[in-house]
């Protein structure tokens, strides 16, 4: 957990405007204590019942901003993700998707996937999350439940270099079938040239000063 | 067998004798291949072809004009604009996240400013006339969205008349969205926080007449289009995906309401008080381009009387705050449109510039350095022309996106195409296609 001083991230320097005096947590990393609020308690319970090993296999229970996210040990994900879209009471239809975060300074977790889920027979939304360390990028791929996860994984892949077993064709999707490298990690770099324009120079967006 | 050919050379590989054609030679292509017994071609539709919707490529294995495998090859359109709206400030995302899907700007600024304003927690305090004129706004751009669709479909299938009527509407919209925004496309109209500046002098009273012109407008294209045998013939029945199938694939918007369900996030989700408007959601039981087709036309009448009811409440909701009333997070710039396009009001300027040095101080720090959004993520989604286009927003607690990834419905959806197509005529891809109503931009991003 980290702690940022400061509304315009000011070090130390005379911050006049009275700002600096602002503390903010971030994100925390514990669960989130229950009651959930809105339909997430009956939803978890319900989980719970149709998948026994949820207190070994969901790390954490998050509830943030009205929304659920449950932290999902990465080999577990599949058989998590099928109950979601067999039980009768669950019934999360569709899922929309894949995306990739790199924090890099998440020790042995460094990559983390979001995966969005939708019921509409209930009408009701919960997301899973999991996280594979960058030494070792594998998860197990969904396209065998939701075939339209298929792009998104490759997306994911292209993007971030996570490896999603079982997938049907791995491929690059968006950059070129020979590209080097996962454009989206942090380590690598936006790019871009410095412009002249009469007579003064325009650094690249990447190196212009920016305000942390 | 023929000799060499310099535009069609061949080579042996396990699957069979491959032809690489790259030129004029089709009298001995057809000999040789003639020669062999498979009668598999595989052809290259894009990127660069006129019934592709821009730089989108097809990959069909044919049996004579029958397709028996349909890929479609994207990403040459791919800009990184994820990537780049990692090193701008929150409210400069608006002008990053506008040109993804470029026919439906409104709605990824809307979606995105959502998304940033759940991350705030600012949802609540967000003017009402600022949701009002998002509503206006929206269903403007399903119009001019929805016409670019037909009128493009029409053309690829043949009819050019559709097309120019088509465009003729967009343009209309287009008119409305410059003199409101001061741009007809990529506005960056919608902020953090409300929209960049309130409707101009007289807007309402253009938009009543333009509402009227559209509405008797739309009906040469009906009446062109809808059971017109030939149209019927060439979209009846092609393009087929059940509800199933959507389901598994995730298809949302008209492909998923033209197998029947009335899905619609504007009725199951509302955002931006869609719950205070009247409107129907318009299923067809078709499954087919048909069905897609007049799911669209009859989205348009929609998409008006859900203007009109904007009129009404924009009307008594006249000089209403646009933006939020937080002055850490709303520009302080007040924006008007003036003759040379969008910018800062003379007084403002006189304001900073002449009167208050803090103001000015204010202005150039919440310029420079935008707002620092609190840590944490969100996933917020609207109904879009196309379906469901949803942002999935990181924020570290820093001025800028940790990571913003948009689920946009046209890369998702193209992936029908296999399941639409292979079994189908070659001639039916593009119908196909059409239907799908795919927009490179917000494809590859």
């Amino acid at each position: 957990m980290t702690i940022d001083h400061g509304s315009f991230g000011v070090k130390g320097t005379g911050d006049t405007s009275g700002f600096g005096g602002l503390v903010r947590k971030s994100q925390s990393s514990d669960s989130t204590e229950r009651p959930y609020g809105s339909y997430f308690d009956e939803m978890v319970d319900e989980l719970e019942r149709a998948y026994p090993e949820f207190s070994a296999d969901i790390e954490r229970v998050v509830v943030d901003r009205g929304e659920l996210t449950l932290h999902v040990k990465a080999d577990r994900l599949f058989q998590v993700a099928q109950v979601l879209r067999d039980n009768p009471v669950l019934r999360f239809e569709m899922c929309l998707g894949v995306n990739g975060v790199h924090y890099p300074a998440d020790k042995d977790r460094e990559l983390h996937c979001v995966y969005p889920f939708l019921s509409m027979t209930f009408n009701r939304r919960i997301r899973l999350e999991v996280s594979v360390p960058d030494s070792n990028p594998h998860l197990p791929s969904l396209v065998e439940l939701w075939g339209g996860n298929n792009w998104h994984e490759r997306e994911t892949f292209d993007m971030f270099g996570i490896i999603f077993d079982g997938h049907p064709g791995l491929t690059r999707i968006l950059m070129p079938d020979d590209w080097i490298g996962h454009p989206q990690r942090k380590d690598y770099p936006l790019g871009g040239i410095p412009v002249e324009y009469k007579g003064a120079t325009v650094p690249p967006p990447s190196e212009r000063r920016s305000y942390r | 067998m023929t000799t060499h050919d310099p535009y069609a050379s061949s080579r042996e590989t396990t699957e069979g004798r491959v032809y690489s054609v790259t030129g004029s030679d089709w009298d001995s292509l057809v000999t040789e291949i003639g020669a062999t017994k498979e009668e598999r071609v595989v052809v290259n539709m894009g990127p660069q072809h006129p019934s592709t919707h821009g730089v989108l490529r097809l990959i069909l294995e044919l049996e004579g004009e029958t397709v028996t495998e349909a890929r479609a090859g994207i990403g040459y359109l791919h800009t990184g604009i994820e990537k780049n709206a990692e090193y701008r400030t929150w409210t400069q995302g608006t002008t990053f996240v506008t040109r993804m899907d470029y026919l439906s700007p409104i709605f990824n600024e809307t979606v995105f400013c959502l998304g940033v304003e759940k991350l705030l927690g600012v949802t609540d305090q967000i003017p009402e006339r600022a949701s009002e004129i998002r509503v206006m706004m929206m269903e403007f751009n399903r119009i001019s969205s929805h016409m670019v669709a037909l009128g493009t479909g029409a053309l690829e299938l043949g009819a050019l008349t559709p097309m120019l009527f088509a465009f003729r509407e967009r343009e209309k919209v287009l008119d409305i969205f410059e003199m409101i925004s001061g741009l007809r496309m990529n506005m960056a109209y919608v902020r953090p926080g409300g929209v960049s500046q309130d409707l101009p002098d007289g807007a309402l009273t253009k938009i009543r007449e333009t509402v009227k012109e559209l509405r008797q407008n739309f009906k040469d294209n009906a009446k062109l289009l809808i059971g017109n045998t030939i149209w019927m013939k060439r979209t009846q029945g092609v393009g087929y995906l059940d509800l199933a199938g959507c389901i598994t694939l995730g298809i949302t918007g008209p492909i998923l309401r033209a197998t029947g369900l009335p899905w619609d996030l504007r009725k199951s989700e509302p955002y931006c008080g869609y719950e205070n408007y009247e409107f129907d959601v318009i299923t067809n039981d078709g499954c087919d381009t048909y069905g897609r087709f007049l799911i669209k036309m009859q989205e348009l009448e929609q998409s008006l009387r859900i203007i009109e009811q904007c009129v009404i409440r924009l009307e008594k909701s006249a000089g209403a705050p646009v933006v939020i009333d937080d002055k850490k997070i709303g520009s302080p710039a007040d924006l008007t449109v003036g003759p040379d396009g969008m910018g800062n009001s003379e007084e403002h300027i006189a304001h900073i510039m002449g009167q208050s040095m803090e103001a000015l101080i204010h202005h150039f720090k919440i310029s420079t350095e935008g707002f620092r959004v609190p840590a944490g993520q969100v996933y917020s989604a609207i109904e879009s022309p196309k379906g469901e286009v949803g942002v999935h927003l990181v924020s570290d607690g820093g001025t800028h996106p940790y990571r913003l990834h948009f689920r946009e419905p046209s890369f998702n959806n193209l992936q029908s195409l296999s399941a639409m197509c292979e079994g189908s005529m070659i001639a039916d891809v593009v119908a196909a296609v059409a239907s799908i109503d795919p927009v490179m931009g917000g494809v590859d991003r």
